[in-house]
């Protein structure tokens, strides 16, 4: 976190530049697009499991809502402009009401886990008994387990005849994430970010400084809500179908192996470890030797016991010992969350 | 008449399955502080043991009884050893490694198994009741989480090694210091947490199709129950599993077997942000 | 195995005088068959067949000499029961490999997943499993069969043999069974019967011990049960364990497909009825033969099912069609196979029905016996007559819906 805001969006414009025009000529742009939009999903986790401290098992919910907004809004309207906007907003709502409800009840740690579980799982099973002529949103049946196919993609604002697809869409979802990138690194710069890692740090010291804690995760909580929702809405679009899988434990559960393989407490991190594992999926779906969710669990097991922060932070700490310089202040903090799990047992 | 008969019925075998489902995590829990989130698939592997058993041709109840939490409870010393004993005290690191553990398992049977479902059928046979035919096989299920419950609270009552455990889960430095090593401590309750998910996967085999994913429709349940109930061990699994046994059948049968699932759901969710520490934690408190 | 006819291939052609070409060239000589369907994750039990029908049809096309004197290589993609796997491969058939037809698809979803992207490409698309109808668009041909084609000749016979006029409805909660249930109503009435009650179950309930109840308090003559997976097989458990099953009757549209009866005890079995086109356990000269290939090629037949028969149908149909049209162009397939192109096969003959791109089949009305079907009566050259209602494609080629069947 050292470098100003400006060098910090310079840098990220001119990577993400030359990653849109190097990757297509690998991976072919289909596949590279769902890979982008499982990063913003990653990240959406990133920022409030590792910057705000809130575990969230549920944030697929976020992610199936904003694909779900999308599909029933872009039915309704015919267009696209306003259901993405709906798309972000709706699971952003959502999300404050359930994160007041639950930080303004003071729960915590698992106890919040079990909510969002308990959350996504009410979501899933209630998308899933919907498969009953009476389950209509305006002009959209909401299908059941099989899901809603056929609504209006992507289009260029105000032209509905105008779709973006193929590889046009692949740029657009680019663009989308290092915009989205750009924003949680300004938001993390500032004192509401700020205050959000002290939260982390320590609840109770951030409290007695006179910030209100409860509604500052809140907010946190509706912003990752939001990013998850947009990432949701453009999955929509990439898939041209939305079904309760969406809302699943298991897409939950990707999502969280996704940050800590890639390294919690960075923003790069749950980027990447999105991108590859999926990347990954993609790969063993062409092989049949070995079951693929044996292989997911090996992963997250082996991750925890011997990488548990993951593959960014430990890459950046290899590069630091080989290379650089050691800022004074890493060093604070290396001693500090040293000191914290001896604290902890 | 009868009908009330089959409600109840129904009913005490609805909160006797929860009993059963969370009382593996529960033990786990309560004693170490450590969720198992690959508790759903120790309870799948419970019933593949049985199964397997069953068709080498060994008695049914033999199965469930011994065979499987013996297998099921070796499986999870095992994974003690090799996993969770690094992870203690690190709460949310042991749920990720287990969630990857639980992962792990489902590849790990579907290799051997397939995913084709399999399934015993049930050992007792069906009886009338007035103008009804109620499933036997549910008093089994009751008399077993009955029988079970009596069987932790007496352990942990009267025997020597209960006491050790209680001591241990109110304060481990203690009984370290007394003498009793903690690791081995947690080691066999992790052995008996991972035995009592094996039976009760395996006594709820006969009920259901197998599959090596079924597990998952047994983990949100037992969290759901073990979290709710709070701390202590035995009051607590049995409050919540009577709380959300009832609340959910008395939906089922006026509505239907998914509002009934949904009435359990948010029901949980209601008692979460009334009670943030379970239910044990505001009454009952200090009872085992 | 692949590499070899490649190799096989490439001496081939070296020998016609094309030893000069670069090997993409080559490469396009062969037609290319797309597959995509779950060999892994929780559908795998129908996919897996699926997998080895097609490669057992295209390997005995090869084996006569292939197609138009070129070979079929299969192009296939495991999608681990994933979704969002079903669109990325579908793009990677289409738009990087550019295959001559996509065979594949297990549930209705995937299917709906896909559809667009093949009819978007111009690339002829099969669908080979059991669905609820409906489907109108001239790129797809669905040779599964649709619930009508059951329930038509299912539901009067089970309340004949029930003998009795009530009838309690237990389906799965999706779009296959709601629609199903709606036709299993249609049928009940027009046999002079009543559905005392119709209850719709998501496909992950696993406990039927109140509807079990329920079901005793309405007490109907029969109860038809389209329940699908698992979890829902604990329904025939339950109903068994509770001593209900010689009380009253059972019949079902969807257990066997995955070959549920041979999970079920006899105990819990014997005396279901249900109707399917194949069945391993059908008597005819055909299947003995088809079972021997089988056997040959992977051993124990045991695992294969009616979705994999409908592959295997759906490889073949195809096959004649191109040899009819002369090219694996689109068009002229699609023109070929609209003339009503027939395969007679181990279920009997598969005649394509030129105005909905939908398959007459030979119906079979079984019972459950000893873990076995026993074939009771065959009725043959049964009309999709579901989607015939709302679909025309001669009248309307352009047609790209999924039409809700209104009874």
């Amino acid at each position: 976190m050292t470098g100003s805001l400006s060098r910090d969006v310079i840098l990220t414009i001119l990577v993400s530049a030359i990653l849109i025009w190097i990757m297509p000529l690998m991976i072919a742009t289909y596949t590279l697009t769902v890979l982008v939009i499982y990063g913003m999903l990653g990240l959406s986790l990133g920022l409030i499991w590792g910057f705000g401290g809130i575990l969230c098992f549920g944030q697929a919910a976020f992610f199936g809502l904003g694909a779900y907004t999308y599909a029933i809004a872009a039915i309704n309207i015919g267009e696209s402009t306003v259901p993405m906007i709906l798309a972000v907003l709706v699971p952003a709502v959502f999300a404050a009401l359930l994160g007041a409800m639950m930080f303004y009840g003071r729960l915590t740690d698992v106890y919040l886990g079990v909510i969002t579980l308990v959350v996504t799982l009410i979501l899933f099973k209630f998308m899933n008994s919907t498969a009953g002529p009476q389950y209509v949103i305006g002009k959209a049946r909401m299908g059941g387990f099989n899901g809603i196919p056929g609504f209006q993609t992507l289009n260029v604002p105000g032209d509905p005849s105008a779709f973006i697809w193929g590889d046009a869409y692949f740029y657009v979802c680019a663009v989308a994430l290092a915009i989205v990138f750009v924003l949680v690194s300004a938001l993390l710069r500032s004192s509401f970010g700020r205050v959000a890692v002290g939260i982390r740090e320590n609840e109770t010291r951030i409290a007695l400084m006179g910030y209100d804690v409860r509604a500052r995760k809140t907010a946190l909580f509706a912003v990752g809500a939001a990013i998850a929702g947009l990432a949701g809405a453009l999955f929509a679009n990439w898939g041209e179908i939305v079904t309760p899988n969406l809302f699943s434990l298991s897409q939950s559960a990707e999502i969280i192996i996704w940050c800590i393989v890639g390294g919690l407490g960075t923003r790069l991190g749950p980027i990447l470890g999105a991108a590859g594992l999926a990347y990954l999926k993609f790969l063993l779906g062409q092989q049949s030797m070995i079951d693929n969710t044996l292989i997911m669990g090996l992963i997250l097991v082996l991750f925890v016991l011997f990488l548990p922060r993951g593959i960014v932070p430990a890459l950046a700490s290899l590069w630091r010992i080989s290379f650089g310089r050691r800022p004074l202040g890493r060093i604070h903090q290396v001693r500090r969350t040293r000191n914290r799990e001896r604290l902890n047992g | 008449m009868d009908l009330s008969f089959v409600i109840l019925v129904e009913m005490l075998y609805a909160v006797a399955s929860l009993i059963l489902i969370g009382a593996g995590l529960a033990v786990v829990f309560g004693m170490m502080k450590v969720i198992n989130l690959a508790h759903g698939e120790f309870m799948m592997m419970g019933g593949y043991a049985t199964i397997t058993a069953v068709n080498l041709g060994v008695n049914v109840f033999v199965a469930m009884l011994v065979i499987a939490p013996l297998i099921v409870g070796l499986i999870g010393l095992v994974v003690e050893r090799l996993v969770i004993r690094h992870l203690y005290g690190r709460l949310v690191d042991t749920m990720l490694a287990t969630w990857g553990l639980s992962l792990f398992f489902i590849g790990m049977t579907t290799m051997i198994f397939g995913n084709t479902t399999t399934g015993i059928s049930t050992p007792i046979p069906g009886f009338a009741v007035g103008g009804y035919q109620i499933n036997g096989y549910n008093f089994f299920i009751i008399v077993v989480s009955v029988l079970l419950l009596i069987g932790i609270l007496a352990v942990l009552k009267t025997t020597r090694a209960g006491l050790v455990a209680r001591g241990a889960m109110q304060r481990a430095d203690m009984a370290a210091s007394l003498g009793y090593s903690p690791d081995r401590i947690y080691m066999a309750t992790f052995f008996c947490g991972s035995a009592l998910s094996g039976l009760a996967g395996a006594v709820l085999a006969p009920l259901v199709g197998l599959v090596p994913t079924s597990g998952g429709a047994y983990i949100a349940k037992a969290f759901i129950t073990v979290i709710a109930g709070g701390p202590s061990l035995v009051a607590g699994l049995l409050s919540s599993a009577g709380f959300f046994g009832i609340v959910s059948q008395v939906f089922t049968f006026a509505i239907s077997p998914v509002i009934g699932e949904v009435a359990l759901l948010v029901a949980a969710v209601i008692l979460l942000r009334l009670l943030p520490q379970g239910i044990t934690g505001r009454f009952l408190k200090g009872r085992l | 195995m692949t590499l070899n006819r490649r190799k096989f291939l490439g001496a081939t052609a070296a020998m016609t005088g094309a030893a000069m070409l670069p090997r993409a060239v080559l490469a396009a000589d062969t037609i290319k068959l797309g597959s995509i369907v779950d060999t892994s994750g929780i559908f795998d039990a129908y996919g897996k067949p699926m997998d080895m029908a097609l490669r057992l049809a295209v390997n005995e096309i090869n084996g006569a000499g292939g197609l138009l004197g070129r070979k079929i290589e299969v192009m296939a993609y495991d999608t681990q029961s994933d979704m969002a796997l079903y669109s990325q491969y579908a793009q990677q058939l289409t738009r990087q490999d550019k295959v001559d037809v996509v065979h594949g698809g297990i549930l209705s979803a995937s299917r709906e997943a896909i559809r667009q992207t093949m009819r978007k490409t111009g690339t002829l698309y099969f669908y080979n499993v059991q669905y609820e109808g409906g489907v109108c668009d001239r790129n797809i041909f669905c040779n599964g069969l649709t619930p009508a084609q059951q329930a038509e000749v299912l539901v009067p016979w089970a309340m004949k043999e029930a003998g009795g006029k009530k009838v309690y409805t237990l389906a799965a909660d999706y779009n296959y069974g709601q629609i199903t249930a709606r036709w299993i109503e249609k049928y009940v009435r027009d046999a002079g019967g009543e559905v005392l009650s119709t209850d719709f179950f998501p496909l992950d309930v696993a406990d039927f011990g109140a509807t079990i109840a329920k079901i005793q308090t309405a007490a109907p003559d029969l109860v038809i049960a389209p329940l699908v997976g698992g979890a829902h097989l604990s329904f025939f458990r339950q109903w068994a364990a509770s001593g209900m099953k010689d009380k009253i009757p059972l019949a079902s549209t969807t257990l066997g497909v995955g070959n549920e009866h041979k999970v079920l005890t006899p105990e819990e079995g014997n005396g279901i009825m249900v109707a399917y086109s194949y069945s391993q356990d059908l008597d005819t000269p055909a299947n003995t033969a088809f079972k021997e290939r089988w056997s040959a090629a992977y051993g124990d037949p045991s695992a294969l099912h009616e979705l994999a028969i409908s592959t295997y149908y759906g490889v073949h149909t195809w096959a004649k069609g191109v040899e009819m049209a002369g090219s694996v162009e689109r068009d002229a397939v699609v023109a070929a196979l609209e003339t009503g192109v027939s395969f007679d096969g181990p279920a009997g003959k598969y005649t394509v029905d030129p105005k909905t791109h939908h398959a007459t089949v030979d119906v079979h009305l079984m019972k459950f016996k000893d873990q076995k079907m026993d074939v009771v009566e065959t009725l043959s050259q049964r009309p999709p007559i579901d989607t015939q209602t709302v679909c025309d494609l001669e009248a309307n080629p352009d047609d790209n819906t999924q039409y809700e069947i209104q009874i």
